[in-house]
């Protein structure tokens, strides 16, 4: 197990290697692995020749990337890279694994692309034990991606482009599909920015807690004609709103159904009845549905479940009873009489590759971070999550965790030195777009330059107040991971 | 080039009490004795852990061996020839069952209470003089509790922090013979251990040593009501892994949350989060 991330974290910590990269150097760092591969000929040539295309282009494109460039951007020892990047090439299955910190970059779509790559170089792919895994964050961000949940897509991943995906669901539905793709998050709030964007119907999230640069999107969402929340608690985006709609709790208080990262699809049970006036989601929307006009009656999950599967092929064979007796089905599941797809793209080790097209490469170039250090600004902020806390702490901050540290900024012990801070001090912590004061936690094995904190307590420290909301045009996703910060001693009181 | 996963098809006959029955290569005596219908006592024993043989209480007899076999550790062979009720097995079990009740508080421990009463065992002969623990509980936060007057170092608590489940390696069994005790490294307290509070250690106890806390205020208010509880089959509400929960609910309020070992994703083990992550449900 190979650990890639800035921080030692304790995932680092079990690792046998950890290659603690500089923020936002993972094209650098993949790129040369992918050179390393190359130039020892540890690529799968069969592979490359059968499934993929482009590979001379790619090859051409990494070729620049020596170890010593490599080590000199990312900041991982030349040793270390040449160890991951030839036992990933010699393994019989190897994975790989990322989440937010490969995705919350300017340049997402192109860390993800480098990964993709070294996977198409060395056939990790399509075949059980290899693969490209992309961990999810949220018990259901799969399942809301699959459900259609995706400015361009239908239920199932069916293009909203495609008249005869829209056709089948037109029929079913009885009403039209809009033909073009809706808005992502981003350009939600541009839109809210430009003013063609009044009125917002938000369900289950926090942005007024959650969105990079957090008091411009609050800003956003005060100018709204309109804005309804459906939620379990008040949360501070429900304090904007003008109408909020009282949820029950998904998972101990409704039927349904969920989907993890693997693509399993999974019954999630009412245990306990809801408190006071909350209502099931599908009770809420389909009442709204009806005051205005239509007519959706009162349908269950389980009813829901089964017209998504008369309209997703991927989820076609999953019946309701089959769930139960299962413990969870993973898509592709076409059939009843299908098994389901504990891995995707097989297709790619096939004779006629399904009769698709080759994979191709990308070619991708390293883009450091949008905001780089300077004088006034000279330390990196990186933000993620603690073990026993979850996002803006909506549903962990009740629990009384013995492991909690608390709201806090990581400083190493070299950095708190020169800046004469001690753990636990209240610092200012500043950024381009705000500040706010919070206590420093002094670690030995953070590296010098770079600060961490999580965003779990919003209600003590406004930590996406510093976050930098620059983001990737093609996946809507901000650069969480890597603002410039500077820290100020705050004067002694008296 | 493998493109599905690896499948073995090969079976043992062996005989339990005199009945033949096919259990795959690789199974347990035990798991051939669930096969056969013969219900086993087990203690240190659990499916989604490595047996470590502490226990002693699942031992049976087989044939041409010298000594009992502990039937959860050992593999089952072709013609083997298995008796799981023989006076020496009965013997040996009551033993077992005699010696741990004499010196450990099994009152919450209902299976074992069972297998005392099947084998007639009754650790009260041994007298009052019989070595207690005697220890004051362990109350440190508000997650779980610990009850060395209920620990019979079954090692599994030791398992499930360590190399079968959570790689946490926070406790061992320290100190020998009587004083031989479950602790944190010098015996620190759990926030200052390597503890991460995935109470796998407290799902996996027979004994309620290790217990919920919510469990442990319920029973001490004399409101612990488990033959009234519902129990429900979920998902977690935080990460994308899928681990199933099962919410365990009294007087329509969750009391404790544990997860299914049978289940594939996470075979009953849960993080802080999944396993005590759940108050909101309720709170403010």
């Amino acid at each position: 197990m190979f650990s890639v991330d800035p921080r030692r974290t304790s995932s680092a910590k079990f690792a046998d290697v950890w290659l603690g990269l500089n923020v936002g150097t993972d094209v650098a760092l993949s790129n040369t692995v992918a050179n390393h591969i190359i130039t020892n000929n540890l690529h799968n040539k069969e592979f490359i020749a059968h499934a993929t295309q482009g590979f001379e282009a790619y090859a051409e494109s990494v070729s620049t990337w020596t170890l010593e460039r490599g080590s000199a951007v990312t900041g991982v020892p030349a040793e270390a890279i040449a160890e991951l990047a030839e036992a990933y090439a010699t393994a019989e299955t190897a994975q790989l694994l990322w989440t937010l910190g490969i995705t919350e970059h300017h340049n997402a779509v192109d860390n993800v692309l480098s990964l993709c790559n070294l996977a198409l170089l060395t056939g990790h792919i399509g075949r059980w034990g290899s693969g490209l895994v992309p961990l999810r964050g949220q018990n259901n961000v799969q399942g809301g991606g699959d459900m259609g949940a995706l400015p361009n897509k239908l239920p199932g991943f069916q293009d909203i482009v495609d008249p005869e995906a829209r056709a089948k669901f037109e029929a079913v539905w009885g009403a039209p599909v809009p033909p073009e793709p809706g808005r992502h998050l981003t350009l939600m709030f541009e839109g809210m920015e430009t003013g063609d964007m009044r009125a917002v119907y938000c369900i289950g999230e926090n942005p007024a807690d959650s969105e990079a640069d957090v008091a411009h999107a609050r800003k956003m969402l005060g100018q709204l004609d309109m804005l309804v929340v459906q939620d379990i608690f008040l949360t501070r985006t429900a304090e904007l709103a003008d109408v909020v709609f009282p949820a029950s709790v998904g998972w101990a208080e409704s039927d349904g159904t969920v989907t993890s990262s693997e693509r399993r699809v999974q019954r999630v049970r009412a245990a306990v009845p809801p408190p006071g006036d909350a209502r099931d989601d599908i009770e809420i929307i389909t009442m709204l549905a009806n005051h205005m006009g239509a007519d959706w009656g009162k349908p269950t999950s389980h009813e829901l479940w089964d017209e998504l599967r008369s309209l997703s092929p991927l989820h076609q064979g999953m019946s309701w009873e089959r769930l139960e007796a299962e413990g969870g089905l993973q898509w592709p599941c076409p059939s009843e009489d299908h098994p389901g797809s504990p891995f995707l793209h097989g297709w790619l080790w096939t004779e006629d590759l399904g009769g698709r097209d080759p994979s191709p490469f990308s070619v991708v170039e390293h883009a450091g971070p949008i905001e780089e250090l300077t004088d006034e600004f000279p330390l990196r902020l990186t933000t993620g999550r603690a073990l026993d806390s979850y996002n803006t702490g909506v549903q962990s901050g009740s629990m009384q965790s013995p492991i909690r540290y608390g709201n806090a900024i990581d400083l190493s012990t070299a950095d708190a030195e020169r800046l004469g801070v001690a753990d636990g001090e209240t610092v200012r912590v500043v950024s381009p777009r705000g500040s706010v004061e919070m206590p420093v936690r002094v670690l030995e094995d953070l590296p010098v330059g770079l600060t961490f904190t999580t965003f779990h307590f919003p209600e003590l420290v406004d930590v996406n107040v510093l976050t930098n909301d620059a983001w990737d045009k093609r996946s809507g996703t901000a650069e969480f991971k890597a603002a410039s910060i500077r820290i100020e001693k705050l004067q002694p009181v008296g | 080039m493998t493109t599905t996963e690896p499948v073995t098809e090969t079976a043992v006959s062996l005989s339990i009490d005199g009945a033949t029955v096919e259990v795959p290569k690789g199974s347990s005596v035990l798991d051939a004795c669930n096969a056969a219908g013969v219900d086993t006592p087990t203690l240190c024993y659990a499916e989604n852990l490595t047996p470590v043989n502490a226990c002693r209480v699942c031992v049976v007899e087989q044939e041409g061996s010298r000594t009992l076999i502990p039937s959860c550790s050992r593999q089952a062979e072709d013609g083997m020839e298995i008796k799981t009720d023989s006076e020496r097995v009965r013997h040996s079990r009551k033993m077992v069952l005699e010696f741990l009740g004499s010196g450990v508080d099994l009152s919450q421990a209902p299976d074992l209470q069972q297998w005392s009463e099947v084998y007639g065992a009754d650790p009260e002969r041994y007298g009052p003089s019989a070595a207690k623990i005697e220890e004051e509980v362990r109350i440190q936060d508000e997650l779980y509790i610990r009850d060395y007057d209920k620990c019979v170092l079954c090692y599994k608590c030791v398992e499930a922090c360590g190399d079968d489940a959570q790689h946490t390696f926070a406790i061992a069994v320290a100190g020998r013979g009587f004083d031989a005790r479950i602790r944190t490294e010098f015996d620190t307290s759990l926030p200052d251990s390597a503890c991460v509070y995935c109470g796998n250690c407290v799902a996996v106890c027979p004994t309620n040593a290790l217990q919920f806390k919510t469990e442990f205020d319920l029973r001490s208010a004399a409101n612990w009501r488990p033959e009234e509880q519902s129990v429900t089959r979920t998902v977690c509400s935080y990460c994308g892994v899928g681990c199933n929960l099962e919410l365990h609910v009294q007087d329509e309020t969750i009391v404790k949350v544990t997860s299914p070992n049978d289940h594939s994703v996470t075979s009953g083990h849960l993080c802080i989060k999944g396993r005590f992550g759940w108050s909101y449900v309720h709170g403010e």
